[in-house]
């Protein structure tokens, strides 16, 4: 049961991430990210890390990804992208294709140097992780620090939007 | 069964895809998605081997992650408004003034 979840989950954030990077409208993108951040969400459920699943909507599916619909809708640029082919050199296509084999080669390699690692199946362990109010605690207590720094960061790139984006100063 | 194993080769391939996104795509709003795919790559490696050793550190590291990629993504669509604002495009080989 739980191999059949995973494998139509992977599957379809899989699916969902290669028809990010292939459409050629930005709108269809973020509708196909929105599918893959689903998948996402249902494997931290697999790996019993609700907190992760329930952020995972509120924030990506929810938050972030309703600022880039805006973004996309607000520029009205695809029909634009549309018309001329933004296509790249053939070098840089070289390039790009030549890096990206590289990682994956990179990747496969450190994959194939560490053994087969089952998961425990410790009913307590299990529990213990997928705590809310653990999580909690061991985020107010022993990351309280890197939680408050997070506030000033917020707060950092709230202001940095707001100036980047705002009004250029002539027009005022 | 799945292992660890499993979980850590769907990361790879999707932070590769991520990647691949962001070498091949000539949109900016499409490089930052891709940017965010592969921050969800590193998520689902973090909260399975959190899973793994047993520790809630993966999940709280995969909240601080979901913060900055709120805030990179609250900065990054900035920048764009601003540079299509300036050029009327959203390709990044409009934006070369700054290259030597």
């Amino acid at each position: 049961m739980q191999v059949i979840a995973f494998y139509i989950l992977a599957g379809v954030a899989v699916l969902a991430s290669l028809g990010v990077i292939g459409q050629r409208n930005p709108m269809h993108s973020v509708m196909l990210l929105i599918v893959a951040f689903g998948a996402f969400a249902g494997l931290y459920i697999l790996l019993d890390a609700p907190f992760s699943a329930v952020t995972q909507i509120i924030i990506y599916a929810g938050a972030i990804m309703v600022l880039f619909l805006f973004v996309v809708m607000l520029l009205n640029a695809h029909t634009e992208d549309d018309m001329v082919p933004a296509t790249i050199g053939p070098r840089t296509l070289k390039m790009g294709v030549l890096l990206s084999i590289l990682l994956s080669g990179e990747m496969a390699w450190a994959l194939t140097q560490i053994g087969q690692s089952a998961f425990s199946t410790d009913p307590g362990a299990i529990s213990s992780i997928s705590s809310v109010g653990h999580i909690g605690s061991v985020l107010y207590s022993t990351h309280a620090f890197a939680f408050e720094v997070t506030s000033i960061l917020i707060l950092v790139s709230m202001v940095g939007a707001v100036v980047i984006a705002g009004r250029p100063r002539r027009e005022r | 069964m799945i292992l660890l194993n499993h979980y850590l080769v769907l990361s790879g391939i999707l932070f590769a895809i991520g990647t691949a996104g962001v070498f091949l795509r000539r949109n900016l709003i499409t490089i930052l998605l891709s940017i965010e795919i592969m921050l969800n790559a590193v998520n689902i490696t973090f909260v399975a081997a959190g899973r793994y050793h047993g520790s809630v550190d993966g999940q709280i590291i995969t909240f601080f992650v979901m913060t900055v990629a709120a805030a990179e993504a609250a900065v990054g669509l900035a920048f764009v408004i601003a540079l299509f604002r300036h050029r009327e495009s959203l390709s990044p080989d409009a934006f070369t003034s700054l290259k030597w």
